[in-house]
């Protein structure tokens, strides 16, 4: 039987924020979430700033699952600050580590670049290090897994943890050996006297003791320089069971006893139900549920399930809907009070505006839209739910495992002590799965099945019953200098959001302006969130400024930037691009990049178009990125590789089409997304800051590439494409020839 | 009426309506979860197994379709501890993210080279197209088939080497 060690680390409280504390680089920003009003009482600034505070407490060697009961029962409130954040990391007396985030694993690879920053500091190798994330009853609080703040923010955390948990066990040696602890040294999980040659295992050491330190202010960690395990490419720690089919995913979870759940759908949004006829699905072995304007079935099979569904008979009243054909009209002539939460503030303004548009040598001003678009993570929602009296233990695919462990309890009224929610490593989510819609259904269901239930949407119920990434309008208006300047600058966007709003070009006179509107569909975050329109609006636009006064689009931004580190993207992208070649006919090229979540990007596309048929085909794409000290190589080009395949979606062809509260493309075959022949040659460069703080790359990579596109195509075809997907049929659009 | 299925070299008698689909019967009748629903529709190939060694998409075949022919999913591809080239080859490239695509892009990859021991890069665009990843990880997924094709064959697929 294990004894306890608990090692407490207090640091002074810092009267301002270190520059480890990114906060003070970027405002906090939330995610939206889609028809969760709750979600968004949470402060996650105050979460922060107890990190910074440097209050850890590293409970190692007590039994895990005594040691985590606490988390059952961790609420986050602003009055109620999580003092109890402990067992982040426990070593076992075989000498496995293991490691305790909320922050779960949807193919960001956190699990591995997580793992990497543990063996870093801790002195141990990544195969002794166990993740377990997501799991509301093991680990500590989170918010959720968005907003690119796994680097920033968590792996600090676990760099601290580990690296107090290091200092601790070197300070026990010491102790036994009765030396100086500045005499051993902490290597490949034990603790070494290199005078004396005496070793011990970190396991030996902790064994039967129990302890609180106190460290230095200082912070401890190792310099990026200095790392050898973080900085290094690893390859994706538990990859083995994912190209053997043993991982299992939220969808392929199972119980004893388990049924699968099926719902009945309304035939169209906000639809209610007026009468309800399951005499037929009741008579067929299965368990009906009627509750309100949920129906549901559970059954032995999904087949079964979804059989008995068809057999209900009901009536819907509907009310009419808008249609994506009056999508921007709508948007334009719908505002609303409000705000948006998830990005830069919803109103800017400097110097003179209207004065300096007046007295402008040129003035332009453009209109950009872009269209809902849907997520389309390859696993769908799932969830399966278990019941044990009024304790419920829900399986399912999220990145917001404590959101929808807040969600459960709210719908069926019983403390959030009583519900566990786990999340196994998920099949993507690209800020798509942060609400909890199966997660309630399968518990309803098992509810009145009094067995456990898995419900798993289909690809059409995705499309239909998730959430989407707000539409938008942008409406720009640059005015510039004759040598080049730009001296005003007018944004406006009308509902898509206010993330990456702001522009990094120095210009001293400025209005940006978020506009709230009424909107037609569920919508919510996605990766990048607006970012991708504000950059798609901003860097096409001065594209169109740079034009205008005949300046090579290059030159016109760094003529406009002071921006070091986005200086030094455009320029070696640029670079690795070869900008400035001569081009051929058909052929063009474009830029676009920015700042975002912390993160720097440049992208740069060749695009060639057709001179009969005006097809457009992507050539290649190069983005430069930069984030800070690199943590794991591979894993950062994967992303960044990523980010712009996935993006060619949005940019090129994706668009969701409604109509009268239905989804009109809600399948794979209607709805195009990336495929193997779509992709361009891709080329990254990685610029590694070793002497800047590792930020995080899921979604920046990704905002570059639709204005370098449109710009490219511009510069082909001298087409100006304002709005979102560029290019839906593949051929420039109102030219194709007939 | 149970119907007889060869999986993975072994025999399953499995009680169901033989028109439910292959896909529903590995993953709920016989707990065979590496295969992946993804579309229903056979649009993204999450759900590919081998029906005597030819990729097809289990989502859209009937159970009753395949009785007595082998069937092969990704649980069957390695040999013991022994990966498969391609199996290798995927990890050797760190062609994923999620990885939820990866079970239906390797035993596809498996088929083409079965079909093809080298293809040409655009014969492998070609083949796959079938198959949705979208995390982005195309262009790995490519070199880790150029890897595997060179790994089993090395002399053909030198011959291969092109677009």
């Amino acid at each position: 039987m294990s004894k306890n060690l608990s090692a407490t680390l207090n640091r002074p409280t810092p009267n301002r924020p270190t520059p480890n504390q990114l906060t003070t680089l970027e405002p906090e920003r939330y995610e939206l979430t889609a028809a969760a009003p709750y979600h968004f009482d949470l402060d996650r600034r105050e979460f922060f700033k107890f990190l910074g505070a440097g209050v850890l407490v590293v409970s190692v060697l007590k039994p895990a699952a005594l040691a985590q009961e606490s988390g059952g029962s961790r609420r986050w409130r602003g009055d109620s600050l999580p003092k109890e954040i402990d067992a982040w990391l426990h070593i076992a007396e075989n000498g496995r580590v293991t490691v305790y985030t909320g922050k779960v694993e949807i193919g960001q690879n956190i699990r591995t670049s997580l793992t990497q920053a543990v063996a870093e500091e801790l002195h141990v190798p990544t195969e002794k290090i166990e993740l377990v994330m997501g799991d509301t009853k093991l680990t500590p609080f989170d918010m959720g897994t968005f907003g690119s703040r796994t680097t920033p923010t968590m792996n600090l955390q676990l760099r601290r943890v580990a690296a107090a948990a290091r200092d601790t066990l070197v300070t026990l040696a010491a102790k036994e050996w009765n030396t100086d602890a500045q005499n051993l040294v902490a290597e490949n999980g034990k603790i070494i006297d290199p005078k004396t040659s005496r070793v011990v295992e970190y396991a030996a050491l902790t064994k039967g003791q129990q302890l609180t330190e106190t460290l230095p202010a200082e912070d401890p960690l190792i310099a990026a320089t200095n790392w050898k395990i973080a900085g290094q490419a690893a390859s994706k720690i538990n990859g083995r069971d994912f190209v053997t089919g043993k991982h299992k995913y939220p969808s392929d979870q199972t119980q004893p006893g388990m049924l699968y759940g099926k719902v009945l759908r309304p035939p169209s949004f906000g639809a209610t139900l007026t009468s309800l006829d399951t005499k037929r699905a009741e008579q067929m072995g299965v368990t009906v549920v009627h509750d309100g304007d949920f129906v549901g079935v559970a059954g032995k099979t999904s087949d079964v399930a979804a059989a008995a569904v068809a057999t209900i008979h009901a009536d819907w009243k509907s009310e009419p809907q808008i249609s994506n054909k009056e999508l921007f009209d709508y948007l334009k002539q719908n505002p609303t009070e409000g705000h948006d939460p998830t990005g830069d503030g919803d109103r800017y303004e400097s110097g003179q505006i209207d004065a300096a548009l007046a007295a402008a040598d040129h003035k332009l001003q453009a209109t950009y839209t872009l269209p809902y678009i849907a997520h389309v993570p390859l696993e769908p929602r799932a969830a399966l739910a278990q019941w044990d009296g009024d304790n419920l233990t829900v399986w399912t695919g999220t990145q917001r495992p404590f959101g929808v462990r807040g969600q459960l309890a709210e719908a069926f009224r019983i403390p959030e002590d009583q519900v566990r929610v786990l999340m196994p490593d998920m099949g993507s989510g690209y800020g798509g799965k942060h609400t909890g819609e199966t997660a309630i259904e399968a518990a309803r269901l098992a509810r009145a099945a009094k067995r456990p239930v898995k419900v798993v949407w289909t690809r059409e119920e995705e499309f239909t019953w998730a959430y989407f990434r707000p539409a938008g309008v942008m409406e720009v208006t640059g005015g510039i200098r004759g040598d080049g300047m730009i001296t005003a600058w007018e944004f406006h966007n009308y509902n898509s959001g206010s993330a990456g709003i702001r522009t990094y070009y120095d210009i001293p006179n400025q209005r940006i302006v978020f506009h709230p509107t009424k909107y037609p569909l569920r919508q919510g975050s996605y990766r990048a969130l607006a970012a991708t329109a504000n950059h798609f609006a901003r860097e096409s636009h001065m594209n169109e400024l740079a034009y205008a006064v005949k300046m090579d689009p290059l030159e016109f931004r760094l003529k406009n930037l002071k921006e070091e580190r986005l200086r030094a993207v455009f320029e070696a992208a640029a670079k690795k691009f070869d900008w400035g070649k001569a081009k051929s006919p058909g052929q063009g090229f474009g830029l676009g990049g920015g700042y975002e979540k912390l993160g720097y990007i440049a992208t740069y596309a060749e695009v060639n178009v057709d001179a009969k048929s005006r097809e457009v085909k992507i050539v290649r794409v190069v983005s430069a990125f930069e984030c800070g000290a690199i943590v794991n190589p591979d894993g950062l080009r994967n992303q960044v590789e990523g980010a712009n395949i996935q993006g060619l979606g949005g940019a090129l062809f994706e668009a969701v089409q409604f109509e009268d509260g239905k989804i009109l493309n809600d399948h794979l075959s209607a709805y195009r997304v990336p495929r193997f022949s779509d992709v361009p040659v891709v080329e990254t460069v990685l610029l590694d800051r070793k002497d800047l703080p590792s930020v995080g790359a899921g979604e920046c990579p990704m905002v570059g590439l639709a204005p370098a596109i449109a710009n490219a195509i511009f510069d082909a075809s001298g087409v100006r494409l304002r709005s979102l997907p560029l290019i839906p049929d593949g051929n420039i659009p109102g030219t194709r020839e007939t | 009426m149970a119907t007889t299925l060869s999986i993975n070299g072994r025999n399953y008698s499995v009680d169901a309506d033989p028109q439910t689909s292959l896909l529903t019967v590995l993953r709920e009748y016989l707990d065979l979860t590496g295969s992946k629903y993804g579309c229903g529709e056979g649009q993204c190939g999450a759900c590919t197994v081998l029906i005597d060694g030819k990729a097809q998409r289990s989502c859209i075949t009937r159970m009753g379709s395949v009785a007595h022919k082998q069937i092969t999913t990704i649980e069957g591809l390695a040999a013991g501890d022994q990966l498969h080239p391609v199996q290798t080859a995927f990890l050797d490239a760190g062609a994923m993210q999620c990885g939820y695509c990866s079970s239906g892009m390797i035993m596809s990859a498996v088929a083409l080279l079965k079909r093809n021991p080298a293809p040409k890069e655009s014969e492998i665009i070609d083949f796959m197209d079938g198959n949705v990843c979208r995390c982005g990880t195309y262009p790995r997924i490519v070199t880790a088939i150029q890897t595997a094709a060179k790994a089993i064959s090395p002399s053909s697929a030198a011959k291969g080497a092109g677009r």
